[in-house]
């Protein structure tokens, strides 16, 4: 009796995962195709609730899909999945820090650089 | 496209080299393969080699296998110094040196890529195989399958950067081919897509060790050895095996995106059609950077126990040599644009790095006084494995202080790319890195061969590699610092820098000299290894598990997975007078049968990177498939293993036992 | 005879998600450099002027049901219901299909237009991040068939099990992939920024 209820906690925890995720994708969809909306909200705004959008379809599906939570302790699955998103944290957001920055200063026409030079020098 | 150039891509009678220096070393290389090859078979030894050695998933097989491919490897790359500093004494003013300048850049660009992914990284995943499974009281590692193919990934990179010494031609575009010049507008031949692919297949293979040893550590200690009661050097391993898996597919992607842009017309680094070639530099030293922790931490590790035996001490500071390791692994991760202060980031961006690169040195500095405070009121015995210790000591010391001014972007932008620079990267990876592994290479010697080197020679080369290198390496701090950029060919006579670039060359000569005594002292301890035997499994009075079998450890290791409650369990154990000694209580186990899939695998890897350099598409496709179709069949296997049975086991175990007495 | 939803050898199961988040690391890179070179269009059209909003929509949503499908074909597998197992895991196969023909004809229609990857970095970044997904998705397929393929050989045997457990990981986490694909590539593209 108790191992069947263990699959259909398990059944019920797909379908919540599906219809949650099914939610999540049509919201942003419809948030960025309607045209009122974007301008209502702006574009920047709307991608902030995009990207929070699909950071909780990440969180819905590793709960419900990948059963993330049910790891037994010592938990080294969260655990190295907790290092990953840190380094990716570091490794894109470092990235695009270091490159935008990069981009500015370095991909300047002689024109903007000559201006931007100017300007460092004081002149 | 006829159809001799869909045959044969790019392939032509133009490969074969045709500039003197080159077409002597692939002489050389195939003269000496052949030989090799035809020993063997004159000894009638392929049957063997193929059931004993290249088959085996046994982990000290396969890190000796390790050891000797990254010994050739050292060999191969410290030819290739000797030419570049002949060159580099020689060609001032009306001279041009003995090689030609494009021949000059391939051996440069050789030199650092076999050093680094080659001779580093093979000889620690060797060391890594050794111990590791020892020292954690298990009798193989995770995944013994995916080992093996770890190695032949290795040995395929390895074969891949042999070839351009006989078709073809090496990069000439340094040893992490910056775009443009390694774009094929300005590197149109072969040289570039032999370094991708050699790296590619061979950061596979490290990609998945880092995976195997993993697992390893976490799943398979002996029971009792909770994680705070673990070796340091397996901590060390540990550490470095979680920055293996965060840095590795970063290298494959960039890897990945240059070769895109040379073969498909990609524009991901090109000058025009919107690339961006800083994203490549800033990509790569993103791998670049763990990279040179990944490379140093195990040595730390072994440096750990080494300073802890010979000192007769408990490791001082073992907590604090944890948390060290965790603090050098995070902070590798977020300095790696102080390989680019200079190209051209603003004040925030390059003092943001600036200062998480210094901060790096303080955990570094704990181990440091660790040790110190390990060998303290110790009991010390001054084996190599200590003498090579105490240049390490010295020369990191220094060496490091030089990488905190380097921190500073200020002086950064002085000495970038200078030769103080390279200076300040071999003093660390030679006095850290290989210091470390030649210690650990001859601390576990007795335990993986049965007999102990010879310590006298071994002491000679540690001290010919010492003074040598302060001899070949301080005139190149002080030619940094006088403006000497590196990579240079020639240079002028009125820059007076061919005294220091001749005393540099001498320095060499010594180390050349070490390198000699070394091989002697193999030669030597083979020759005398039944008088050098090791007859109680603990020729160190050892601290650790690995040190309570006997030597040579038996294929399984562990007849009995040992119990273990404390630090320093073997030492620990040693103290307490024992009760009589019980009868072992055998099982039964199973042990991972040969096989010779992951020899195919590498052997297959070879053709997709050939066919990928050439331009040869149907090779490396069909190769492709052969490795999927082959993996395919071999999961499909369910006889991958057999059982030895408690009362083989039991038999075995009085044959060593026997062995021991009768020495 | 059942089996627990515990049966699974712990070492591999491990090992599985160490490698899922090395290949996090991958897919990681890419967008990156997605994302710095998306704006460079070397005069050519920005993702804003390609995308077929509607179509991904339709593509995402296969993807997902996929996903789904997987899960409960790992149900089945877990109460060892062959028939099942094979159907829902026969159904992920043709919407995993779907996914990649949809896919494919998406890059047809673009070269076709003259929008190749040869066109500019944010298209050559373009090409790679979603073929790359692609292409991890098309492993996972050829692995559906090595498996439906066991299953039907060797029946509900441990390795077979641990197999399927470690395949489902795969294309939840590859359908996760995908959610970032389909926010930061075309949803951004689309609001033009």
């Amino acid at each position: 009796m108790r191992r069947l209820s263990a699959i259909d906690k398990r059944l019920v925890s797909y379908a919540v995962g599906f219809i949650s995720s099914v939610i999540l994708t049509v919201i942003a969809y419809a948030l960025v195709t309607h045209d009122d909306i974007v301008r209502t909200l702006t574009a920047p705004g709307i991608a902030l609730i995009i990207a929070a959008l699909a950071s909780l379809q990440l969180i819905v599906q590793l709960l419900f899909f990948m059963h993330i939570s049910e790891e037994q302790r010592p938990r080294w699955k969260l655990l190295t999945f907790i290092f990953c998103f840190i380094i990716l944290g570091v490794i894109v957001f470092g990235s695009l820090w270091i490159m935008f920055d990069l981009n500015d200063r370095m991909m300047m026409s002689p024109d903007e650089m000559i201006k931007y030079m100017n300007k460092q020098t004081g002149i | 496209m006829n159809l001799l150039e869909i045959i044969l891509g790019k392939l032509s009678i133009d490969a074969l080299p045709h500039e003197s220096v080159t077409l002597g070393a692939g002489i050389g290389m195939t003269l000496g393969l052949l030989g090799l090859i035809g020993f063997v078979t004159y000894k009638k030894r392929w049957t063997w080699l193929w059931k004993e050695w290249f088959t085996s998933l046994d982990p000290k097989k396969i890190g000796t296998m390790y050891l000797i491919v990254g010994g050739l490897m050292m060999l191969r790359g410290f030819a290739d110094v000797i030419m570049m500093r002949l060159q580099q004494a020689l060609a001032v003013g009306d001279s041009t040196g003995l090689f030609p300048a494009d021949t000059f850049q391939q051996v440069f660009s050789a030199h650092g890529t076999i050093m680094i992914f080659f001779v580093a990284m093979g000889l620690m995943f060797g060391i890594i195989n050794l111990v590791i499974p020892l020292q954690i009281g298990a009798r193989d590692v995770a995944f013994p399958f995916l080992n093996s193919v770890s190695f032949w990934l290795f040995v395929a990179g390895m074969v891949l950067i042999n070839m351009p010494m006989v078709l073809g031609e090496f990069s000439a575009a340094g040893w992490l081919a910056y775009p443009p010049l390694s774009e094929l507008e300005f590197s149109p031949g072969v040289g570039v897509d032999y370094w991708i692919w050699c790296l590619q297949i061979a950061g596979i293979g490290s990609l998945l060790s880092g995976v195997n040893f993993l697992v390893t550590i976490i799943k398979m200690r002996a029971p009792g050895m909770r994680l705070m009661k673990m070796p340091i050097f397996s901590w060390s391993v540990l550490v470095t095996m979680v920055m293996v898996i965060f840095a590795f597919p970063i290298l494959t992607v960039t890897l990945t995106l240059l070769y895109l842009d040379r073969t498909m017309g990609m524009h991901f680094f090109t000058a025009d059609g919107g690339g961006n070639m800083m994203m490549y530099v800033n990509l790569i030293w993103a791998w670049g950077h763990p990279e040179v922790y990944i490379l140093v931490l195990p040595a730390f590790g072994i440096f750990s126990e080494v300073v802890a035996t010979f000192s007769r001490k408990r490791l001082f500071g073992y907590v604090s040599m944890v948390w060290a390791l965790f603090a050098i692994a995070f902070f590798s991760f977020i300095v790696w644009l102080h390989h680019f202060f200079t190209m051209g980031a603003g004040a925030g961006v390059n003092a943001f790095f600036g200062i998480m690169t210094m901060i790096i040195g303080i955990p570094t500095g704990v181990k440091i006084f660790n040790w110190l405070f390990t060998m303290f009121r110790g009991r010390i015995a001054f084996t190599s494995p200590m003498i090579w210790f105490m240049g390490f000591v010295f020369l990191f010391t220094l060496g490091g202080m030089t990488g905190v001014m380097l921190a500073v972007p200020g002086i950064d932008y002085q000495v970038h790319n200078s030769l103080f620079l390279v200076a300040h990267f071999h003093t660390m990876i030679i006095s850290g890195v290989v210091f470390g592994f030649f210690a650990g290479i001859t601390y576990w010697f007795p335990k993986i061969f049965g007999f102990t080197l010879h310590d006298g020679w071994g002491k000679i080369a540690a001290w010919l590699w010492s003074v040598g290198f302060v001899l070949a390496f301080g005139p190149l701090f002080v030619l940094g610092l006088m403006g000497a950029t590196r990579r240079l060919n020639h240079y002028d006579e009125s820059t007076g820098w061919q005294t220091l670039f001749i005393v540099a060359g001498v320095g060499a000569a010594i180390i050349g000299l070490g390198v000699l005594a070394q091989l002697i002292q193999i030669f030597v301890s083979v020759k005398a290894r039944h008088a050098r035997r090791d007859t109680t499994g603990d020729p160190w009075n050892g601290r650790t598990l690995e040190w309570s079998t006997v030597s040579p450890a038996p294929h399984y290791n562990y007849a009995v997975i040992p119990t273990v409650s404390e630090r320093d369990p073997f030492w620990e154990a040693k103290q307490r007078p024992s009760a009589a000694a019980k009868h072992p209580l055998y099982t039964d186990f199973t042990m991972p049968k040969n096989t010779g899939v992951g020899v195919i695998i590498g052997a297959l890897s070879i053709a997709v990177g050939f066919g990928a350099v050439w331009h040869i598409w149907w090779l490396a496709i069909a190769a492709t498939l052969a490795i999927i179709i082959t993996l395919i069949i071999r999961l499909s296997d369910d006889e991958t293993e057999y059982t030895i049975t408690a009362a083989e086991i039991e038999q075995l175990e009085i044959q060593h036992s026997h062995k021991e007495h009768h020495a | 005879m059942s089996t627990t939803v515990a049966t699974i050898n712990d070492k591999t199961n491990l090992g599985f998600w160490v490698y899922l988040m090395t290949d996090c690391i991958l897919f990681g890179s890419l967008f990156a450099t997605y994302i710095v070179l998306h704006k460079n269009t070397f005069g050519g059209p920005a993702g804003g002027e390609l995308f077929d909003m509607p179509a991904i929509l339709v593509e995402t949503l296969i993807l997902l049901t996929s996903s789904f499908t997987c899960g409960l074909g790992m149900l089945a597998i877990r109460r060892q219901k062959r028939s099942q197992a094979l159907f829902w895991f026969g159904f992920t196969f043709a919407l995993g299909v779907a996914f990649l023909v949809m896919e494919l004809s998406e890059f047809n229609a673009l070269i076709a237009e003259g929008n190749s990857w040869q066109r500019s970095g944010f298209l050559s970044a373009f090409y790679t991040l979603v073929g790359t997904h692609g292409l991890h998705i098309t492993i996972g397929l050829l692995w559906m068939l090595v498996m439906g393929w066991q299953l039907l050989r060797k029946g509900f045997k441990d390795s077979v099990i641990r197999r399927f457990s470690l395949l489902s990981m795969f294309w939840h986490f590859l359908d996760i992939i995908w959610i970032f694909i389909f926010t930061f590539v075309y949803l951004m593209g689309d609001l033009q920024l």
